[in-house]
């Protein structure tokens, strides 16, 4: 089961910036995914991590076409996605669902669970045998945990785990191939967190289901990927198999996100190398110049990073792909640390950070506390 | 002596034609001078009620606070309002968990961090701005001068955070209360605040209170770590002790339950079955009984006390996790 059931080819979404009172100027855009490519077999788990606003999840919408993507192309089991029109796309959609990441939000609080399921069922024209209907709904809860019984309730009345149970039922109950999560755990507690995790790895097996998982937790993500993809400002900077990234992550970003996870282990936390990132992740309406990362790298090297914008390049026989330009120097320890001074970074800003403003150092080399 | 003492401190919600509802029952824990706590537990444990009672911020109506939070020798939740405002933020300091709704949106960063200076030491606005230019370099804030004139809604989540603890550390608060300091943040932002955090706290040698869900945050910061559920302190250890060798059921499932970076992928994760019930039964008994796997008749009937361990820490369980005997 190799082949690949998506393929996406150099994404790009990009958000319009408008402003002026009479008539709409398009002064810049958001470049939330700015080309991205890669490919989800079919039957595995790809986890998308990146932290907050590098475009993960616009990724996910885009596949879908819940945004309209600028460019790119993507190709589902041999399907062209971008050329479905209208109708086409809406019926295509059953085989494609998705799991968001807030489930009382993402559930009509006025529509009951046996509603919620059956509307979806409604809009591809599966509701006309009654019977059926019932069966179907039932095998559904029973696969995602949850009582027939359910089916006459309101999603106030569950709890955050079982809400985002219903929440996978109701993409369920279509019988998608691909599955796109968006999130699905982080507003879980810990203890419930682990139910779901489990859930959607037993329902992949019973049901040879392909997730594309978007989360921040990395933690989360390295437990239930076979392929995992580190995101940074709208641009894909490693990709790999899960445990190879572990042992081996090659970006400096990557190796910076695995050294801020912090793990619970006294023991391990006590001895671990961390890499502290200096500033904040810069504006996607102005990401800076070549390698999107070079502002806050503590490998950066003049000219080159700055200059050139990285591609994401196979980078030996494990299939690990990386857009660094010296992540063999980085890996052989030939570059070293250095310093990185933080730039001020506006939330929300479409104009270039602060030009001359005071910098701070930040220590990068700081020995583990 | 202990900086801070709490003692059997209950918090009852109570509402016209309701049930009252007990969301902390009788939590004891002490805080030593320099020492870092740790308060971990799930949402609706009652983690936060407890640091909003020491503070004296719940609501003065539709709750009771019962019990002795006793900070060096005055007890807390006897004191006038007017006289837990002076302390506040003078002794004690206290961090919130979502920076932008703690920070006022309409006024300079530089006049919230003066404010508290104004207010507890007495100082004129401009030295007052002079000493939070300061302390806004001191938390790692970019050109501070430029940023004093400047509002919240103009800082990232990273650097709004940073101004809280700016505004937390002015009066060099003996007791330092973090309520989920970090939990809106992204993991490199994080990693950022809480080395922050852990070097202020060592430099001026300021107690910490760390409240947290975050098993992997208690983890690198806290010395002792106390575990709560539905309101009760159910094991408190040494946090060395408490990751090598959980004792309550509850804590052994929740370390089981974490899928951690530094292993390799596995098949299922442990997971504790059920939910927490909205109703605490502590009265009947232990409120983990119902997804316990150590359940047995001892658990059922009545309130299973808090003992303490051989190793300093306390442990509220009938049929703890066996010890592993050292060779």
């Amino acid at each position: 089961m190799s082949e690949a059931l998506v393929e996406i080819d150099d994404l790009k979404v990009h958000f319009p910036i408008k402003s002026g009172l009479l008539f709409d100027r398009t002064v810049g855009y958001v470049y939330a995914v700015d080309g991205v490519s890669l490919k989800v077999k079919r039957g595995e788990t790809y986890g998308l991590v990146g932290e907050s606003g590098c475009g993960k999840s616009t990724l996910g919408r885009g596949l879908l076409r819940l945004v309209e993507p600028t460019s790119g192309g993507i190709t589902f089991d041999g399907t062209d996605v971008r050329s479905l029109k209208g109708e086409e796309m809406r019926l295509f959609r059953r085989r494609i669902q998705m799991v968001f990441q807030d489930p009382l939000s993402s559930l009509d609080p006025r529509q009951s669970v046996e509603s919620l399921l059956v509307e979806g069922l409604k809009a591809h024209g599966l509701h006309k045998d009654k019977a059926d209907v019932q069966k179907r709904l039932k095998s559904t809860l029973d696969s995602v945990g949850l009582p027939a019984s359910a089916l006459n309730k309101y999603p106030h009345e569950f709890s955050g785990g079982q809400r985002q149970r219903i929440g996978i039922a109701r993409a369920l109950v279509l019988g998608p191939e691909l599955i796109v999560a968006d999130e699905p755990v982080s507003a879980l507690d810990v203890s419930i967190q682990a139910q779901v995790v489990n859930l959607l790895g037993d329902l992949q097996e019973s049901l040879g289901l392909t997730y594309l998982v978007i989360a921040h937790d990395l933690a989360v993500v390295r437990h239930i990927s076979d392929t995992i993809g580190v995101m940074y400002l709208g641009s894909l900077v490693e990709e790999a198999d899960g445990d190879q990234l572990y042992e081996r992550p090659l970006h400096p970003y990557t190796r910076a996100l695995m050294s801020a996870v912090p793990v619970p282990d006294p023991q391990v936390e006590d001895r671990r190398e961390r890499i502290l990132l200096a500033g904040d992740l810069p504006s996607p309406a102005n990401p800076p110049t070549g390698c999107r990362f070079h502002t806050r790298c503590p490998w950066a090297q003049p000219t080159r990073c700055a200059d050139e914008r990285p591609q994401l390049r196979v980078f030996d026989d494990s299939g690990q792909r990386v857009a660094c330009h010296y992540a063999e120097e980085i890996l052989s320890g030939e570059l070293k640390m250095h310093e990185v001074r933080a730039e001020i970074v506006r939330p929300d800003s479409d104009t270039a950070p602060d030009v001359g403003a005071e910098l701070i150092q930040t220590r990068t080399d700081l020995p583990a506390p | 002596m202990p900086l801070l003492d709490v003692r059997d401190l209950s918090v009852v919600f109570q509402r016209k034609g309701a049930k009252p509802f007990t969301a902390v029952d009788g939590v004891n824990f002490t805080v030593e001078p320099g020492q870092t706590v740790g308060l971990v537990g799930e949402s609706g444990c009652g983690k936060s009620v407890t640091s909003l009672a020491i503070m004296g911020l719940l609501p003065r109506r539709g709750n009771k606070v019962s019990g002795e939070v006793r900070f060096e020798d005055t007890d807390l939740l006897k004191l006038r309002p007017q006289e837990l405002r002076d302390r506040r933020g003078r002794d004690i300091g206290m961090i919130f968990q979502d920076p932008l709704s703690s920070l006022n949106p309409v006024l300079p960063l530089g006049l919230q961090v003066a404010e508290v200076l104004e207010r507890h030491q007495g100082r004129t606005r401009q030295a007052a701005l002079r000493e939070a230019r300061n302390l806004l370099d001191a938390v790692g804030i970019p050109d501070p001068t430029r940023r004093l004139k400047e509002f919240p809604h103009q800082l990232s989540g990273g650097m709004r955070q940073r101004a809280l603890i700016a505004i937390a550390l002015a009066c060099k608060p003996r007791l330092l209360i973090a309520d989920e300091p970090t939990t809106a943040l992204d993991v490199t932002i994080q990693a950022q605040i809480l080395t922050l955090l852990k070097q202020l706290v060592e430099e001026s040698g300021t107690a910490l209170v760390m409240i947290t869900h975050d098993l992997g945050v208690v983890a690198g910061l806290c010395d002792t770590v106390n575990v709560l559920y539905a309101g009760k302190v159910v094991e408190r250890a040494e946090r060395h002790d408490l990751f090598a060798e959980p004792r309550h059921p509850y804590t052994h499932g929740l370390l089981q339950s974490v899928p951690r970076l530094d292993v390799d992928r596995g098949g299922r994760l442990h997971q504790i079955r059920g939910s927490v019930s909205d109703n605490i039964p502590w009265p009947e008994g232990c409120a983990f009984a119902p997804r316990c796997d150590r359940v047995n008749d001892a658990c059922i009937g009545e309130t299973v006390p808090l003992e303490p361990t051989f190793r300093g820490g306390a442990l509220r369980c009938t049929n703890p996790v066996p010890q592993e005997v050292p060779a």
